[in-house]
């Protein structure tokens, strides 16, 4: 069981990360909120909804869109072509057979695609895209949904000291522009503590504690599980 | 840039055209026969190419519905008094029936699972054709099929097989270039991201498999027309894995692909069994070839090449 006893509350407008060691059951988490998996027991609740056990696109229907740990696009689209997708998904004219798709909310995903700094790069092919812009797509693939809910699983992983900066500022940025509630997993402590208002530890499936950056900093357990470790620097 | 390749295309396309619209003016009767059997075949390929290419649905039997869709289209035209037209089109709506059926099934499992399922469900339906004599035939099929005259000559079920294939080629390159196919190449690229960004897949690909049996109907009912005949074979999967084999040939991430590839079996299949009893041997080793050469097909191959020419003339333009 990767996932057991675990709670997790998000707040509208805030940015929350999930912390945990490897196989603490972070991405099985997600995947339980999204509907990719279906719990045995538990309830997962979205504005007041139960939304446990629907399908993912009900899920994303519902306004909660994420990004995946392993670059997760359409490879034989362009970067264009990708956002396209989600935002024709997103204004439901997948049924329509009619109007070609070129013609259709070139303005919208052009939008997007600016808003994370891809504007210049639509028209490549996503395999030609460095590893950063990659992750960058990513994320502008699950914002093509215009969700309100916004999960992020471990969007700096394998970023250049660079690029895990400009995704830093992005991810800011869709927290105060556009006003996401943002749920992250991250490794780097140093990004998870300058950017989360509050951070929930997992380990072994269960949660040890959520709370702010201060609680979490204090707490004796998530030091003695976690941070504690050598692994990690807090500071 | 983009505006003068369209009218590019055009061009080629106006001249394509008008070219096999004069073809049997030139060519002998066997000819004439010989290219209208490869606009079938050929339509039949890019049907399949919908889900396969398109759609990265592993759909190992279409020709289930290319044979049902010639023997309903057979069977109203020999045992009712229905009009032609209807009769065909019958076709087209029992293939498409058909793939709805099956897609319900097949649709839950993925990639070789799902061709596996496909496959089985299919041989099922051949099995009856092939049985159930006092109505399909058995293996004798139905002969001498009553076509209206003016489409019956050579000539005149050429120009009736050209203008439906037209039609249809122009209907799924729409589809292909609408929402509905952009969302299908999502799908085929990853399925799972798609259900991520709010697509019902098992819906949409249900919908994409229908429309490529209703298609794959049309090229049996044109069968019936261009050959007069059908038998069980139509149905059964060997032909399925030659058309498959079409898509791989021809190129299947090109629009065009299946039918280049269509032509070229075609053309193999009749030229060389001329020559030998081994002509599967032939084929076998073009087959080996474009694996190994052209991974994305032989017009997949030339778009390729064609497009650093493109750019290399912007650059000269300046």
């Amino acid at each position: 069981m990767a996932v057991n006893r675990a709670n997790l509350e998000v707040e509208k407008g805030e940015i929350v990360a999930v912390i945990g060691p490897n196989g603490a059951g972070k991405t099985t988490l997600f995947n339980l909120i999204t509907g990719i998996l279906k719990p045995d027991e538990g309830r997962v609740f979205f504005k007041g909804e139960d939304i446990t056990g629907l399908s993912p696109h009900n899920v994303c229907r519902k306004g909660i869109s994420r990004s995946f740990q392993v670059v997760n696009v359409f490879e034989r689209l362009s970067v264009f072509e990708n956002v396209r997708i989600a935002v024709l998904s997103k204004n439901r004219m997948c049924w329509n057979f009619i109007t070609p798709s070129a013609k259709l909310l070139g303005d919208e995903t052009e939008r997007i695609l600016s808003s994370v700094g891809l504007a210049d790069k639509k028209d490549s092919a996503c395999s030609d895209l460095s590893h950063g812009d990659r992750k960058v797509l990513e994320i502008a693939v699950a914002l093509g949904a215009s969700p309100e809910f916004l999960i992020l699983d471990e969007p700096t992983a394998g970023m250049a000291p660079e690029e895990t900066d400009r995704c830093i500022e992005l991810i800011r940025n869709l927290s105060d522009t556009l006003g996401l509630t943002i749920l992250f997993c991250e490794h780097d402590m140093g990004l998870v503590f300058s950017i989360s208002d509050r951070i929930m530890v997992m380990a072994r499936g269960s949660t040890l504690v959520q709370g702010t950056c201060e609680e979490v900093r204090r707490n004796q357990a998530v030091q003695d599980a976690y941070l504690g470790g050598d692994d990690y620097d807090v500071s | 840039m983009r505006k003068g390749t369209s009218t590019r295309n055009i061009g080629i396309g106006i001249a394509v055209v008008a070219v096999f619209f004069l073809l049997p003016a030139f060519l002998p009767r066997f000819y004439v026969y010989l290219i209208s059997l490869m606009l079938v075949y050929g339509l039949l390929a890019t049907s399949l190419n919908i889900v396969l290419g398109y759609g990265g649905v592993f759909q190992f039997h279409h020709c289930v519905f290319y044979g049902v869709g010639a023997y309903a289209t057979a069977l109203f035209l020999t045992k009712t008094g229905v009009p032609f037209i209807l009769s065909f089109l019958a076709g087209a709506v029992a293939a498409a029936v058909l793939s709805f059926l099956m897609g319900i099934i097949t649709v839950r499992l993925s990639k070789l699972y799902f061709g596996m399922l496909q496959i089985s469900l299919g041989s099922l339906v051949w099995a009856i054709v092939y049985r159930w004599y006092s109505f399909t035939g058995g293996d004798d099929g139905i002969h001498g099929i009553p076509v209206p005259e003016i489409i019956s000559s050579y000539n005149g079920s050429y120009y009736f097989t050209l203008a439906v294939t037209l039609i249809c080629l122009f209907l799924i390159y729409k589809i292909i270039k609408s929402p509905f196919g952009s969302a299908l190449q999502g799908i085929r690229d990853n399925p799972v991201r798609s259900g991520m960004i709010g697509i019902n897949v098992k819906r949409h690909l249900l919908v994409a498999l229908v429309i490529a049996g209703f298609f794959g109907g049309v090229a049996g009912s044109l069968f019936v027309v261009v050959d007069k005949t059908v038998f069980p074979d139509m149905l059964f999967w060997t032909l399925s894995l030659e058309v498959f084999i079409m898509c791989l040939i021809g190129g299947w991430f090109s629009f065009f692909g299946p039918m280049v590839g269509a032509a070229i079996v075609i053309a193999l299949r009749t030229f060389v069994s001329g020559y030998t009893v081994y002509w599967a041997l032939v084929y076998g080793i073009v087959m080996v070839f474009v694996i190994f050469f052209l991974p994305n097909g032989i017009l997949g191959f030339l778009e390729q090449r064609a497009k650093p020419a493109d750019e290399k003339k912007l650059i000269e333009k300046g």
